[in-house]
């Protein structure tokens, strides 16, 4: 029961954002679509309206950043439909330089707080969000410090072994 | 010259506020963050008309203390002492959370008897929780002794958790592949012992408020909301089942072999802070049946995993075997090695659905680690159910929210 209503959620996706959708990943029994940053605002409603899916609990919003990767981050989006017990996984991959997305806040009206908290940590703009500030940070701090390229404390020791991966973050240190 | 600049100005937050504020007709006023009833260091920007809200903004982040960031250096086992000083009030559900998280992305079996473990402390964890909920509840609206009753009781169970993991609140006790040790002599009974004396005490403590007329007057209708508000507004766990919807995590995705046990799940009807109060008060029943039958079912056997490439071998086998020294060795300096993707697990902590998203990077530290955490959606819906109320009513519809807030900003 639970494969079926994933795989229509998966194939309906992919059936209405055509180009926008990437690819499905599937791993340890978990299903995430990813798609592009132009597919999120479509997606999430489709996923919340059409009546054999309802997913109509956002269940997590968060971001990874795989600097220097690129693309550099990936914002995640897990949805959880209450009616069909089931959960899928929406990753939009952005760019390093201006990370921008849409805001789903008109679809589910709890995603402000945790987009403020990905602005916040990663600076991933959302656009058209009805209130986008710093949220656990204090207001005038500068960067973002989930972002793998903000180093944890001050300058890392470094040795032969991690030698080259601090050399990347030095710049970014403070002290 | 470091010149600090001006604290949030009023026209920063103009979009929130209304119009009303510039004609002077209404007065934005801050509430905490050191004020008693806000259950810790939240802060609210209120807009009132006369002794009404308006509009209420909270501002969070004055407990943030990088948990997200810190666990990101370290290997998945150490990351774990970090999970409990998020929601301190469910210490054993965060580990819990955590240690699914990572047993799904390494695909690490957990033995029949640590399962029961973990329920039956999980279950008396959410019982400790709920007995701080009503005592501080009954305190922000004027009931003093209840409050001293409930953390007495509270103690007896942390007492429980001092046997079993040392440690009253900061337990680490659930780790990846089962539990950190068995359960000492003498647990069961104390449990037994506390469950002899515990429904006699929730009695009296229904007696104290439940028909209470001063509390119905300051409870009842306040703060209602209806059931497809409260998912849209992100609510789950007791306030969700206070406006109706039967949701339950333990039941809809089981975990930890929840599916095994009988229990209801009680809701209410109108969501209001009463309803959410009766809620509470019912789930305390009902995790005490469910730690009746752990003790009961409670099988014997291995506490946590043999798979050693996880989880360390017993101390008595180090003197025989060199394989186990080269394992405890492994583990102790580098830890195990993830494999690349992401896992997102999800358990019913004592104030909704506690979810853990894990990316592993192939390396021995976990690459990104987020909790969703309940506290947080709760805070967030506040601006959706404060309006129209009075400002006396806030504190008891922040209590019964019973936001935590290490929760909030982890």
């Amino acid at each position: 029961m639970s494969v079926t209503v994933l795989d229509l959620a998966v194939s309906t996706l992919q059936k209405e954002l055509a180009e926008n959708y990437l690819e499905t990943i599937d791993f340890r029994n978990q299903l995430t679509a990813v798609i592009k940053p132009a597919g999120i605002l479509p997606a999430a409603r489709l996923l919340k309206t059409h009546p054999e899916l309802a997913f109509n609990l956002l269940a997590a919003l968060t971001a990874v950043d795989y600097w220097p990767k690129t693309p550099r981050f990936h914002v995640v989006y897990q949805f959880y439909s209450m009616p069909k017990k089931v959960m899928l996984g929406v990753r939009v991959p952005l760019p390093a330089g201006k990370p921008e997305l849409d805001s789903i806040d008109p679809v589910f009206s709890n995603a402000n707080g945790h987009e403020r908290e990905v602005f916040d940590m990663f600076g991933i703009t959302f656009k058209g969000s009805r209130d986008l500030r710093r949220i656990l940070m204090p207001w005038d701090w500068e960067g973002h410090p989930l972002r793998k390229d903000y180093p944890l404390g001050e300058e890392e020791v470094q040795f032969t072994f991690n030698f080259d991966e601090v050399n990347l973050r030095k710049q970014f240190a403070k002290k | 010259m470091f010149e600090p600049k001006m604290e949030v100005t009023v026209d920063e937050l103009r979009h929130l506020i209304s119009e009303r504020a510039y004609e002077g007709d209404t007065m934005v006023l801050n509430m905490g963050p050191q004020h008693p009833s806000t259950h810790g260091v939240l802060r609210l920007i209120l807009e009132l008309d006369g002794e009404v809200i308006v509009s209420c903004i909270p501002d969070i982040g004055f407990l943030h203390t990088g948990i997200e960031k810190n666990m990101e250096v370290k290997t998945f086992e150490q990351a774990l002492v970090m999970t409990d000083r998020m929601d301190y009030l469910n210490n054993l559900g965060n580990n819990l959370a955590y240690c699914l998280a990572v047993e799904k992305l390494v695909d690490l079996d957990v033995p029949p008897r640590a399962q029961v473990i973990r329920v039956l402390l999980a279950e008396l964890q959410r019982i400790a929780s709920h007995l701080v909920f009503l005592g501080t509840h009954g305190l922000d609206l004027g009931a003093q002794s209840i409050f001293l009753y409930c953390f007495r009781e509270r103690e007896v169970i942390l007492d429980l958790f001092e046997m079993a993991s040392g440690a009253r609140m900061m337990t680490s006790y659930i780790r990846p592949g089962g539990v950190w040790r068995d359960l000492p002599a003498g647990f069961e009974e104390a449990v037994q012992n506390f469950l002899k004396g515990f429904p006699r005490r929730l009695k009296q403590y229904d007696a104290l408020l439940t028909k209470n007329p001063l509390y119905l007057e300051r409870t009842r209708g306040i703060s209602a909301i209806s059931q497809e508000d409260a998912v849209q507004i992100g609510l789950t766990g007791p306030l969700l089942r206070a406006a109706g919807m039967r949701f339950d995590l333990r039941k809809e995705i089981p975990y930890s072999g929840y599916e095994e046990y009988d229990f209801d799940v009680p809701t209410g009807c109108s969501g209001d802070v009463y309803d959410r109060y009766l809620v509470r008060m019912e789930e305390m029943h009902q995790s005490m049946h469910i730690v009746e039958q752990a003790l009961k079912r409670m099988p014997s056997g291995p506490f946590r995993s043999k798979n050693r490439k996880f989880v360390p071998p017993p101390r008595s086998e180090l003197g025989r075997s060199m394989e186990a020294v080269i394992h405890h060795f492994k583990l102790w300096t580098e830890g195990y090695p993830a494999p690349k993707g992401s896992v997102f697990s999800m358990v019913e902590s004592p104030r909704g659905e506690l979810g853990c998203f894990l990316e592993g990077d192939g390396g021995a530290k976990p690459y990104r680690v987020h909790f969703r955490t309940p506290s947080f959606a709760a805070i967030q819906a506040l601006p959706h159910m404060a309006p129209g109320h009075l400002v006396a009513d806030l504190v008891g519809i922040i209590s019964s929210l019973d936001p935590i807030l290490g929760d909030v900003d982890r």
